[in-house]
């Protein structure tokens, strides 16, 4: 199953509230901005304020972490509702979450936990999409997430995972770069086999972020710049998927906002170079 | 092994970091288990930092940090939301420090004012809406933010205090239990002192919100006359100050 959900071009922002008064008050050159979903399902106050008034200036992703769509417990139909609120009041350009789970049996992790690349796994997170598709009335984008474990008794990779997942439900994909370069280094596996494998059709947009060198293991942290071999996958990236809408992703150490516009300016450059080489092909 | 079965395991090890139940992963899961063992209790550790920064600041980092990890030990996360985890701090502050009870009210103070803040937005009432209600048979309307509990130390002042980043204030007793009153007005959370009467009456409105129940209840706490100016005293500030959005016919 082909994808619904409309292709959008452009760069944006995590937004964070240490830049609220930047995007309140300024006029912040990006094309979208993208949200914590549930930093937002409240009931009411400063932040659905903030997040209304930012709307009336930009279009908005509504990025999730709490959908659990990999859980064997299916979906939290409470949160459901509130997101789906959320959703039809703002509009959004994308509503998205991450191929993981964190609930189980009344337990929630709040941590984006690996789904184990099985049959059994494939069947419970296309029925959960689809259920989530169904509440929330349109289609939604997953995340690759990062992963520190992979399972022994995986019967396929991980893109052809995500390949089955999306052609089956019609969802669209967020490839997020950093993720791959981090996990594909976790787990020793090629980053570019990755890009190959996922269905192009199917991603809608692209996160960039930072990560951090553990011992023996990469660590998503999205507390630093973007390293040199994300921007060298993102451009092998752009030059499989084309114009996709990208992001930078910063959560801690948050700078000012000029330091994250230049490294989306190293995005643009980064795509306009392959519109380039597109057109002269 | 089955999805549900690893997701069970894996939920045991995040909650207890007992290792034998990892070895079902095989021993190269041991290093990545451990990030998730460590991401897992640091985001709960960073979740109380952030709802409770004056208490900690109270306290101590090395008896925040003992509270804390107390906390997360016992009381693993449920809700989907990260902003629910630590509303019951002050069970885990009132049993490791009995003798302090201003520790669990000023972290009440901190959790309710953080609740009042993302409460559902109101409309204040307006003067026609209230110049017909016939207040025998009206019911007051409570903002969605107010919250009220006893109060039996000065964990207010202290709290104001931290907040004005003064030197640190001592926590007394108070002479009688009082009480405290958190909502929001427009987009600020506030906090205030109550008296013992007025505390009697915003309980007494959580259980019934007519109005004349509410002055039966200040004329038996203080007299007929008394009582029933008391209630009108009140009843104008609440409306001033938002406490109370409106009246609905009972």
């Amino acid at each position: 199953m082909s994808t619904t959900i409309p292709t959008f071009s452009g760069y944006g922002l995590g937004l964070r509230k240490e830049h609220y008064r930047d995007f309140l008050e300024g006029d912040v050159p990006v094309d979208f901005v993208e949200v914590i979903s549930e930093n937002f399902m409240v009931d009411g106050g400063q932040p659905r304020d903030i997040l209304r008034r930012i709307r009336e200036k930009h279009p908005v992703v509504l990025h999730g972490v709490s959908m659990s769509i990999g859980s064997s417990d299916g979906l939290d139909r409470a949160y459901l509702l509130r997101l789906r609120a959320l959703a039809d009041e703002i509009q959004p350009l994308f509503v998205s979450d991450h191929l993981s789970w964190s609930r189980v049996a009344g337990f929630s992790s709040h941590d984006l936990l690996p789904v184990p690349y099985t049959g059994e796994a494939l069947d419970m997170v296309c029925r959960n999409i689809e259920m989530a598709q169904d509440a929330l009335g349109r289609p939604m984008l997953f995340e690759n997430p990062s992963s520190y474990v992979a399972f022994e008794g995986a019967e396929m990779a991980e893109w052809e995972f995500i390949g089955a997942m999306a052609k089956r439900t019609g969802c669209g994909l967020l490839l997020d770069v950093n993720n791959v370069h981090v996990t594909a280094h976790n787990h020793g596996f090629d980053a570019h086999a990755f890009l190959h494998g996922i269905p192009a059709a199917h991603v809608r947009q692209i996160h960039l972020a930072g990560h951090t060198e553990g011992p023996g293991l990469l660590i998503d942290t999205h507390d630093q710049p973007v390293c040199d071999d994300v921007w060298s996958l993102y451009a092998t990236a752009r030059s499989l998927l084309g114009d996709v809408a990208t992001m930078i992703e910063r959560d801690d150490a948050i700078p000012p906002l000029a330091e994250l516009l230049d490294e989306l300016a190293i995005a643009r450059a980064i795509g306009q170079r392959d519109e380039l080489h597109r057109v002269a092909a | 092994m089955k999805l549900a079965a690893l997701q069970d395991q894996f939920r045991q090890w995040l909650v207890t970091g007992d290792e034998a139940g990892t070895e079902a992963f095989g021993a190269s899961a041991r290093p990545g288990l451990q990030v998730y063992q460590n991401n897992y209790r640091v985001q709960l550790m960073g979740c109380l930092e952030v709802s409770y920064p004056l208490l900690r600041r109270f306290i101590g980092e090395d008896a925040f940090r003992e509270a804390a990890i107390t906390h997360i030990d016992a009381h693993p996360p449920r809700g989907w939301t990260l902003d629910h985890y630590g509303a019951d701090f002050g069970d885990t502050l009132r049993a490791l420090h009995p003798r302090n009870p201003d520790l669990e009210e000023l972290a009440w103070i901190e959790w309710m004012l953080g609740e009042a803040f993302v409460a559902a937005d109101t409309l204040p009432a307006t003067p026609e809406a209230l110049a017909s209600v016939d207040w025998d048979h009206a019911n007051l309307v409570l903002a969605p933010s107010v919250r009220v509990r006893r109060a039996v130390t000065n964990a207010d002042d202290v709290w104001m205090a931290l907040r004005d980043g003064e030197a640190a204030a001592e926590s007394e007793w108070l002479a009688a239990p009082e009480g405290l009153l958190v909502w929001r007005r427009d987009h600020m959370a506030r906090l205030r002192r109550t008296d013992a009467v007025e505390s009697a009456a915003l309980l007494a409105l959580g259980n019934d919100p007519g109005f004349g129940s509410l002055c039966e209840t200040l004329v038996a706490l203080l007299g007929e006359e008394a009582g029933v100016q008391r209630a009108g005293q009140l009843l104008a500030d609440w409306l001033g100050t938002g406490v109370v959005l409106g009246v609905t016919d009972a």
